[in-house]
């Protein structure tokens, strides 16, 4: 509250003076100013976000070789597209894209319509306990994927889950690592993590509506169900798109979870389960140059899919 | 729908999500051994303090240099983080200058790109300049957060008038004063968001700590329990269930305690 209205003081302190003239509202800042707000920062970001990039970029052009016997040291040469046909042609690695791209298609459409119909509720209801029911929804995104995995370890564990423990006496046990089903447990942790998360974003989009909007609709005779699927949910569309992308760039990065759940899997869960596994699995293997190049056609199918998923949702919209 | 089937719907979807945490607070209190003994849903005499004391001297109570570790990657970097990254998004949002809209391009591309694929090259870099073992290959990338930019930006543009500026600027403030005194204090909200955003995200990283930091010594809690839950004869799983719970609390009352910021700073994100 003070924050506030110290700013709008300020602003109003600022409407007393002279205006500025026309046409120079663009705030010109000096040149040492500038570099001491943003360099730090252009610095940081160029070290350690643009130079990963171009090095993986570079160093996937090239091929490791050791001799037969291994008693020379390995020897690289540039072959622009050796690493690439590889990746294409390693069965497990395009199958673990095509693991992943399940998983998105699946689990993220299933958590976005948990965290939408979520949200909704708690719209719907009236003051009391809006706050508890939020939290709790919330709260698993305060828990580390990695201590999120452990936990869910523990529920899954073949010999000792309580969720089967609980399900005895109907006579129900989940194979939890059953390779048809370890990559749905693998989702449910995703989606207990990030169900929350994705629900306060779509939750503020709907506070945003403005209130008499639906207090016409409620007088006009709508109903719930129909303000729900007329007004709210097209209001909060791009909110939707928002957390879409970030959940499939989200399924791209899938590694913890299942890297935690490996070691109790019994071999469901292989060491190049999802893309990044397997780039993991290169890099333990000591050939740099292919893990670099499977993290360069991983970001460019995600790049891609992101950006035609852009597009797809904006088309139509009025803007 | 009727009010008992919203609350209903609601109950539901509450259990489910406080069902794993409830299981984990009340196997660590059990006695030593007993944590899978039982229904799992309620307490079984109290252990918790004996489970706390064979936690700490566990490898010689590693498991607390652990923790501490994890504070100090998570809090040195979240900072610096926060204060890098609503500085530059700030700039960004108010003033005019020449390659603005290329770095914001790249922020934007730079959020796009999943996180985890600059680990390798970094760990491939790091090791090229002898950082391995050295908590500054954790610390230096923890200090760059494009989606902090992100936010920082949007929430300047939309709570900042240039009006302000302009005041501060004709009483004579410099720059940095006008940051530090108007307008970082109108950005609390975001900056708080930033901040936490950034300590889950450090603490949640498991690859990077995993691959740089060798030495156990040096390792982060996550890091840590992992090896100790993949060595499950060498360290007894009560011990890797008790640290869990002691390493999710600070987030927990972090999260908590700081509700009001991080839900205004998120609402500036989400709604354009």
């Amino acid at each position: 509250m003070i924050t506030r209205s110290t700013a709008a003081g300020y602003a109003a302190r600022a409407r007393h003076r002279r205006p500025p003239p026309r046409g120079k509202r663009d705030i010109a800042l000096n040149k040492r100013s500038l570099f001491l707000f943003c360099g730090p920062f252009a610095a940081l970001f160029v070290a350690m976000y643009v130079a990963p990039i171009v090095y993986a970029a570079v160093s996937s052009l090239y091929v490791v070789k050791r001799s037969g016997l291994g008693l020379a040291p390995p020897t690289r040469t540039f072959e622009p597209f050796s690493n690439f046909a590889h990746a294409f042609g390693d069965k497990d690695f395009v199958a673990a894209l095509e693991r992943v791209a399940l998983f998105a298609v699946v689990q993220v459409p299933l958590m976005l319509l948990l965290a939408l119909g979520l949200a909704l509720l708690i719209d719907a209801r009236s003051a009391r306990g809006k706050g508890f029911f939020r939290l709790a929804a919330f709260m698993p995104y305060a828990i580390p994927g990695v201590s999120a995995a452990l936990i869910w370890s523990f529920m899954y564990s073949p010999d000792s889950s309580p969720l089967n423990g609980l399900l005895e006496p109907a006579g129900i046990s989940i194979p939890f690592f059953d390779d048809d089903v370890v990559l749905w447990s693998v989702a449910n942790i995703v989606t207990w993590s990030w169900t929350g998360y994705n629900m306060i974003v779509i939750y503020a989009a709907l506070q945003a509506i403005p209130r008499e909007v639906l207090e016409a609709a409620k007088m006009d005779g709508a109903s719930a169900l129909r303000i729900a699927w007329s007004i709210k949910v097209p209001a909060v569309r791009s909110a939707l798109v928002l957390t879409a992308v970030f959940s499939i760039i989200g399924s791209a990065q899938l590694f913890n979870e299942p890297a935690v759940l490996q070691p109790i899997s019994s071999g469901a869960v292989s060491s190049a389960f999802t893309p990044i596994m397997s780039a993991q699995a290169a890099v333990t293997a000591g050939n740099y140059p292919y893990a670099a190049a499977q993290s360069v056609v991983l970001a460019a199918v995600v790049g891609l899919l992101s950006f035609v998923f852009f597009k797809l949702t904006r088309r139509g919209e009025p803007r | 729908m009727s009010r008992g089937v919203v609350s209903g719907l609601l109950l539901v979807s509450t259990v489910y999500f406080l069902f794993p945490l409830w299981w984990l607070v009340v196997s660590a209190t059990k006695p030593f051994g007993r944590q899978f003994s039982g229904n799992g849903l309620w307490f079984e005499g109290f252990g918790l303090l004996d489970n706390l004391t064979r936690l700490s001297a566990q490898n010689d109570g590693i498991f607390w240099r652990w923790m501490l570790n994890s504070l100090l990657y998570c809090g040195v970097g979240a900072a610096a983080g926060t204060l890098l990254s609503a500085t530059a998004g700030y700039t960004l949002a108010k003033y005019r200058f020449r390659g603005r809209a290329a770095l914001f391009g790249a922020v934007l591309a730079a959020v796009l790109v999943p996180k985890i694929l600059f680990t390798l090259p970094l760990y491939l870099m790091f090791s090229g300049i002898g950082l391995i073992n050295n908590p500054l290959a954790v610390l230096l990338p923890g200090m760059v957060s494009p989606f902090g930019v992100y936010i920082a930006r949007i929430f300047a543009e939309q709570s900042l008038p240039d009006d302000i500026i302009e005041a501060g600027r004709m009483d004579g403030a410099s720059e940095t004063r006008i940051l530090r005194s108007i307008c970082f204090p109108t950005m609390l909200p975001v900056l708080v968001t930033i901040f936490l955003f950034q300590f889950v995200e450090i603490w949640s990283n498991y690859l990077l700590p995993a691959m740089v930091l060798t030495d156990d010594r040096l390792q982060p809690v996550s890091v840590g329990l992992v090896g100790w839950n993949a060595s499950h004869i060498a360290v007894p799983r009560p011990l890797v269930i008790t640290g869990s719970l002691v390493s999710v609390i600070p987030l927990v009352v972090v999260f908590i305690a700081l509700q009001r910021f991080w839900r205004s700073g998120m609402t500036a994100g989400a709604v354009k």
